[in-house]
């Protein structure tokens, strides 16, 4: 029995399937705003750089966009699946919340998708740049809602409950509650830097093998302004975002700092095990005072420890505080690669030092990761609480759900994720390697342009570019 | 009691939303059911171009439903899911392969013949999984307060796999249809020569699912007879939907029989909500019973009232961006 518990099972799905979505909408969020800039600019300028640009990162777009549908489409019925309690109790304010998700961004984004890739020859110019930036701006759109539902759960705000169901009492405080705008700027600039870091990478990679060379210093060169302004706003976002937890939701951040006595001065751990059983850390070592710094901006100031809390209200402390560790190394990583860029830049090389493309095309990964891991501090780090401070995991359980049906369905997400991502990956590295060079013959500006037949993108037998069906 | 009926307006958009998924994504399901029939690969490409810009969009219909349910009843949402948890799945899965294959068999070229088989079985999995959904609420749910307390193969009974084969069927009428209006040459004559045969099946399964409902189940009974007067348009206008296609199809006619067969579903749709009104959960919990607050379903409402019909536009729209036939070997791929 004790094997196969819902609860823990419903727990590992949820966290498999959330963490397989989210990796797409982040990247995408920041892509979509990238495209929506490069046809901007290719509308102003008829420069045909903008155009390949655009259409090359459109197509890694699409594929990487139809699976964060497919994946979130599973998220919208999970609630109802596994969480059916949770779901009723919350469903007045979760129920409108979602709603207008899908009523303002959703749509938006999936209607005008189907113009952007395929209505190129269809629609005029301006209505194909219009058409973008309905894509770009949905994005954003449904990162709010989403991350207002999310936020609500977090630090709770604007309701009662009666009967054990939630009311709103005020839709203002409980959609914009505490904790909102700071996730909403984090997982922006989040967006904007997995994109960005994807795009300077994949350029980068193609600057090293003298591709396109034209093209891709001009995309190189856009993304690391970006970057460069980017990075130290996220570190600057992260720290008030930090600050907001401390103030709301202090066991969490008890667990990332690894701090189990409510004490002054404490220091943050470079290292530690944290062992939950003798509530206390092995092999610490640390900076003295700098949690303390941090949190309360003052040399001595008093941090709660985790010991305010019974152990049954304390989160699992080594996932939060390692995820925490691994996220700031790769902030900081890519704060000093921006920073890299800047004095290259000045330097007048960025474009050509190998080192540095170099080091660009390894980081593609680590933005997802930094995502991962932070979702995986704010989430784990709430248990046992779905509902901070309201309503626990194991209450929002669906009744109904046997350990074995859980089982099932968590093996066969597992079996289809895994399918899906295999191919996912496959087909975008395949675009990649063939590169913007294979994004059609640009005609004179202004002029309708020939649609690219299927057999110009066929990946599994070697391409040959000349007989492409043109 | 009150000057508006907040609840029933409620009632109309989540059945409007419902009904919208079932035209607009059946279309596009019942392509992907008559994928493996296809009378070769050019015929798979037009059928997958004169979809593949709006899916997208059709799908965020079910979406909609979900969360649009979940907003203003709630304690459906929070019964039909568990219930049907495993289906549920199912049709996740086959959404899943389905949707990824629109952007994968493009890319592929030596693996094509898998991403056919994923669309195809991906888009049955999904109708048949909508089918028993449909038996399963046709049937009722067991349940305690606003908890499910049935057991995970409660939907898997000889009627649902009945209704599931139907919906299949009916969403490959849709799809032959569309797939009529939106092709030419030779495709276009074997789609001809299909939906004959689909719409016979079709009506077959009609007819079976409207005597064995009202002869298992006495309420339905009542109502059909006790209100007959009301309720005989339906029939009827199925009745005429039917014989018009049939001879559209005879004539050649290319919009008709798509149109026909929207009727036939129109027909189908109000008719089943209408033997089971006022119950959404049957056999015991009404519309007014499973209602979120007032407050949340105004809330809402004032969004809605505004959005639908925006959104409804600019779908509309790109219907029109994309008119006419799918000329062969044209895609952006």
């Amino acid at each position: 029995m004790e094997a196969l518990d819902p609860l823990l099972l419903s727990r590992i799905q949820f966290a498999f399937v959330v963490s397989f979505h989210a990796l797409f909408p982040v990247f995408t969020i920041g892509l979509a705003a990238y495209i929506a800039v490069l046809e901007a600019l290719w509308y102003r300028s008829d420069s045909p750089v903008y155009r390949r640009l655009s259409e090359f990162w459109t197509k890694i777009f699409a594929v990487v966009f139809g699976m964060g549908v497919v994946s979130g489409l599973v998220m919208s019925f999970q609630f109802g699946t596994n969480w059916s309690e949770f779901s009723f109790a919350t469903a007045n304010f979760l129920g409108p919340i979602l709603s207008y998700e899908v009523l303002t961004a959703f749509f938006l984004e999936a209607v005008f998708l189907g113009i952007l890739l395929f209505g190129r020859d269809r629609v005029p110019r301006g209505t194909h740049l219009f058409a973008a930036c309905m894509v770009a701006i949905g994005t954003f759109i449904s990162s709010f809602w989403i991350l207002s539902a999310n936020s609500w759960m977090q630090t709770p705000a604007g309701f009662e409950f009666r009967d054990g169901i939630v009311h709103v009492t005020s839709w203002a405080e409980a959609i914009f509650n505490p904790s909102l705008w700071y996730r909403f700027g984090h997982m922006a600039l989040a967006s904007l830097l997995t994109a960005g870091f994807v795009v300077a990478g994949v350029s980068a990679y193609f600057l090293l093998r003298n591709r396109a060379v034209e093209t891709n210093r001009k995309a190189l060169s856009m993304t690391l302004w970006v970057l460069l302004a980017a990075a130290p706003a996220q570190v600057f976002m992260g720290d008030l975002h930090g600050l907001n937890s401390f103030e709301y939701q202090p066991t969490k951040v008890a667990a990332m700092e690894g701090n189990w006595e409510t004490r002054s001065g404490a220091p943050f751990y470079l290292f530690a095990l944290p062992d939950s059983e003798q509530e206390t850390n092995r092999f610490a070592v640390g900076i003295p005072n700098a949690a303390s710094l941090v949190l309360t901006h003052q040399w001595d100031g008093e941090v709660p420890g985790l010991k305010e809390v019974s152990a049954e209200e304390r989160p699992p402390v080594g996932i939060v505080f390692w995820s925490f560790r691994i996220m700031l190394a790769i902030g900081f990583l890519m704060l000093a690669v921006a920073a890299w860029s800047a004095w290259l830049r000045w330097r007048g090389t960025a474009l050509e030092n190998r080192r540095f493309l170099t080091t660009l095309q390894w980081m593609i990964p680590l933005p997802f990761v930094a995502v991962l891991t932070g979702w995986f501090v704010t989430e784990v780090g709430r248990s046992p609480w779905l509902i901070y401070g309201e309503m626990t995991l194991a209450e929002g359980l669906t009744p109904s759900l046997t350990g074995g049906m859980a089982l099932f369905s968590l093996i066969g997400y597992v079996l289809v994720y895994a399918v899906v991502f295999t191919a996912g990956v496959y087909y975008v590295t395949r675009i990649v390697r063939k590169g913007p060079e294979a994004v059609g013959k640009i005609d004179e500006p202004g002029h309708a342009k020939r649609p690219f037949s299927a057999a110009d993108v066929s990946f599994d037998d070697d391409p040959d570019f000349a007989t492409g069906g043109r | 009691m009150e000057l508006i009926d907040i609840t029933a307006i409620w009632v109309a958009i989540i059945g409007l939303g419902v009904f919208m998924y079932v035209l607009l994504d059946g279309f596009d399901l019942g392509v992907g059911i008559l994928y493996p029939f296809a009378p070769g690969e050019t015929a798979r490409d037009d059928m997958m171009n004169s979809v593949a810009p709006v899916w997208d969009g059709n799908e965020t219909w079910l979406v909609l439903g979900g969360a649009g349910l979940l907003a203003a009843f709630p304690a459906v949402y929070a019964i039909f899911l568990p219930a049907l948890y495993i289906g549920v799945f199912l049709m996740l899965a086959g959404l899943i392969f389905r949707g990824v294959a629109f952007e994968f068999r493009f890319k592929a070229s030596r693996s094509r013949y898998l991403w056919n088989w994923s669309f195809a079985g991906g888009s049955i999995l999904a109708a048949a999984a909508q089918g028993f959904v449909v038996g399963a609420y046709i049937q009722g749910f067991q349940v305690d307060g606003f908890t499910y307390v049935g057991g995970p193969f409660d939907w898997l009974t000889p009627f649902t796999v009945f209704t599931a084969v139907s919906l299949v069927l009916g969403y490959a009428l849709l799809g032959a249809t569309w797939g009529i209006l939106k092709t030419e040459g030779a495709t276009q004559q074997w789609l001809y020569r299909v939906t004959p045969v689909l719409l016979v099946a079709v009506v077959i399964c009609l007819l079976g699912v409207s005597l064995w409902t009202p002869l298992t189940q006495e309420r339905v009974m009542e109502r059909w007879l006790s209100e007959w007067t009301l309720l005989w348009p339906l029939p009827a206008l199925g009745l005429a939907a039917v014989a018009l296609l049939w001879r559209s199809v005879q004539q050649r006619n290319e919009a008709y029989p798509f149109l026909c067969a929207l009727a036939l579903f129109v027909s189908a749709y109000v008719g089943l909500l209408a033997s089971k009104w006022p119950y959404v959960v049957p056999p015991e919990i009404t519309f007014r019973d499973a209602a979120s607050a007032p407050e949340s379903q105004l809330f809402l409402l004032l969004g809605v009232l505004f959005l639908l019909p925006v959104v409804m536009g600019y779908t509309a729209w790109t219907y029109w961006v994309f008119r006419g036939k799918v000329r062969s070997g044209v895609g952006y791929h």
